[in-house]
């Protein structure tokens, strides 16, 4: 490999199948931003196999260089391989720090990149910043999202972050000035140590959910399908759409269509009831800011409380029927009112 | 078949309330709250235990965590497992995830020849999700997270789901491996008080520093790369505006601030 790299920021923009993850442009965006600080270059690396399309796509958010790892081993995630693709690049180009997406592949991916480069990573990541000497500061959520812990890497390199998604705004494409350097990949068949044989993917298709005012979703506390009722009468009464997290659609109470979250889709409503839900950010993620956000949950510190504005700590089971009922009330009131 | 657990000691979220941060050391206090296994680990041991009933094998339960989650792994032996590893030594604490990683990953080595090492995918307190991924590393193994069935094949590869955003991937993969999983997997089986009595004749062994080989310097907050720099309650819209009162009162006092915001 003779070619020189400058960019002390790299970012893994993930891929799979063609397509792009955002939380990598995201990042783009957001590198550019602290890099700019210290008149440091940024780099995009890009994993995979036929890679054109979309490096020229990175290539127009203003990045300084983006290198590509292509090979057909590589067009299938799996980590190995796709470890040993990046732990080369950076042993030979030392960047200072590394960000990838807080995504099921990033998740997997960067701890082993981490653990093989001996070098410190903070998770899934809320905020970050950099000082005058380089140092990167992280912002990392724990015990279910009640306290934020300021983690450094300040004795080893890169300093490695996974960020969640959502977190940082969608770049707007900048000027396309950057270079592309390939990655020298030297992989074997046996750096390939599992088989992907079947990838079940289901594109969450547009929905009444995505443009709905009110949402009302049920969690896991939810507890069995025929309770799951409750939460369709609540929405019923409300005129809202029914949103759910993973477990009821684990569960079959719920469609995988109606899943608000990283995996599923986003909201955008005026007032969100969540019911028998933890608060993971998993799902968080999926609801951008509603005007309202109230939370019904049996447990006084679930971590949803301290997003919404409103709580009630109770058995769902005793709250939302009364809750129904009391809303009913108020609607027939209402349209006695405009009859009239 | 050889199938170890890592299971970690956790605060029981039912007393989180307890918890307080030191201002001064910046720091959680946990005293006096009572530890439990960590939610997910419940399911990683029952998958371990579902593996054991299918191929036959020896479940052995790994944790690193100070001396007092002895009744932790107590409990873990009476829900199935066949012996427990405490490793417990001050040189130890304030390890991050690569440090945890690796003095597991040398605990493993020093138990012998292993198929399948389960962990959760995160815990609830620090909750990193970064030492199952880390742990196949330093083991050399490969690793799948996000797991959400496990098929153990005796002669063949195991099949193995793992989520993934809008879906989720088969694989196959050969032991020796290590996986983490996700709640989805399983329902753990209750214990019973017979369970327990069982458990009482089981091993509980407990390891320091001095049991293990630990060649590289990746111990304990010496050994760790991360630092924390401080620890914070997150700047938020505040916590929410709690309604007081009988499930009735909650409710009616919802609806009626919904009807006054014009949702209803
Ligand atoms: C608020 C907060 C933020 C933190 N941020 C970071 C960070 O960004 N980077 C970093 O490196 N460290 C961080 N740490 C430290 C980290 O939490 C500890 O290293 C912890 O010992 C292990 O990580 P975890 O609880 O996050 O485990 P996870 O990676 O979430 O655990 C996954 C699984 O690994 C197994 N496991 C984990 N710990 C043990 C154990 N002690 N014994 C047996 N099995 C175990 C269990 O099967 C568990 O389900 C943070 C800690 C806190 C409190
Ligand atoms: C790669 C990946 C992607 C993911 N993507 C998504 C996603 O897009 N969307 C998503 O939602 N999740 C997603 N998840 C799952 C996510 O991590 C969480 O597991 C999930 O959001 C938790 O759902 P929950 O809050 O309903 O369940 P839990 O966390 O189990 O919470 C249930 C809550 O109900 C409360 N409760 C119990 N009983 C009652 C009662 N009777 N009355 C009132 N409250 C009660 C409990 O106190 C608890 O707080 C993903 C996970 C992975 C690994």
């Amino acid at each position: 490999m003779i070619d020189h790299v400058d960019s002390k920021v790299w970012v893994f923009v993930e891929q799979r199948h063609g397509h792009v993850a955002e939380v990598g442009l995201e990042l783009v965006g957001k590198a550019l931003e602290l890099a700019g600080l210290l008149e440091w270059k940024v780099a995009a690396v890009l994993v995979g196999h036929q890679l054109g399309e979309i490096t020229e796509r990175v290539l127009s958010y203003g990045v300084d260089e983006v290198l590509v790892a292509d090979d057909p081993l590589l067009a299938e995630y799996c980590n190995e391989p796709y470890v040993k693709a990046i732990e080369g690049a950076v042993r030979l180009w030392q960047p200072e720090a590394l960000l990838l997406g807080a995504t099921a592949m990033g998740t997997d991916l960067a701890p082993r990149l981490a653990a093989r480069l001996r070098t410190g990573l903070s998770a899934h990541c809320i905020d970050l910043k950099i000082t005058p000497d380089g140092q990167l500061l992280s912002a990392v959520p724990g015990w279910g999202g009640s306290v934020l812990a300021q983690i450094s890497c300040p004795r080893t390199k890169p300093q490695c972050a996974t960020v969640m998604p959502g977190v940082f705004a969608m770049p707007e494409p900048g000027d396309n000035r950057g270079r592309v350097i390939p990655i020298e990949v030297h992989l074997q068949p046996e750096d390939v140590t599992y088989r992907v044989v079947e990838v079940k993917r289901e594109e969450a298709p547009k929905s009444g959910l995505q443009t709905a005012e009110i949402v009302v979703a049920g969690g896991w506390g939810v507890g069995t399908k025929a309770d799951w009722g409750l939460v369709e009468d609540l929405a019923a009464a409300l005129n809202a759409a029914v949103g759910a997290t993973r477990p009821p659609v684990d569960e079959g109470w719920a469609h995988e269509k109606q899943m608000i979250g990283q995996s599923g889709i986003t909201v955008r409503p005026k007032l969100y009831i969540g019911v028998g839900i933890s608060g993971h950010m998993h799902h968080l993620v999926g609801i951008k800011k509603p005007e309202l956000m109230v939370a019904i949950n049996s447990d006084p510190n679930a971590a949803i409380f301290d997003h919404c504005d409103i709580g009630i700590v109770g058995d769902l089971k005793e709250v939302v029927p009364g809750l129904t009922r009391a809303i009913r009330e108020h609607s027939e009131a209402v349209s006695k009112k405009t009859e009239r | 078949m050889r199938i170890i657990v890592c299971l970690k000691p956790v605060p029981d979220p039912k007393h989180w309330n307890k918890l307080k941060l030191d201002p001064q050391t910046r720091t959680l206090v946990r005293t006096g709250i009572p530890g439990t296994i960590n939610p997910l680990d419940r399911n990683a041991l029952e998958e371990a235990l579902r593996v054991r009933e299918a191929l036959g094998g020896e479940v052995i339960v790994l944790s690193m965590a100070p001396p007092d989650a002895q009744p932790v792994l107590k409990e873990a032996l009476a829900r199935g497992a066949d012996r427990a590893v405490l490793l417990s030594d001050r040189v130890f604490a304030g390890s991050d995830t690569l440090a945890t990683a690796y003095v597991l990953s040398e605990a493993i080595r020093t138990l012998g020849d292993f198929d399948l090492v389960l962990c959760g995918d995160e815990t609830i307190d620090g909750g990193t999700a970064q030492v199952s991924a880390q742990l196949a590393e330093f083991l050399g193994v490969p690793n799948l997270m996000h797991v959400s069935s496990v098929d153990a094949r005796p002669d063949a590869p195991w099949l193995v789901r793992s989520q993934i955003e809008h879906g989720c991937m088969v694989v196959e993969v050969k032991p020796p491996m290590v996986l983490s999983v996700v709640k989805a997997i399983n329902e753990p089986r209750y214990v019973t008080l017979m369970n327990i009595l069982q458990a009482e004749g089981k091993e509980l062994a407990i390891w320091s520093a001095q049991d293990v080989n630990l060649s590289e310097p990746w111990v304990g907050l010496a050994g760790s790369p991360t630092q924390m720099a401080d620890l914070l309650t997150p700047e938020r819209k505040g916590r929410a505006e709690m309604l007081p009162g009988s499930p009735a009162n909650q409710a009616r006092a919802l609806a009626d601030r919904l009807h006054r915001l014009g949702f209803c």
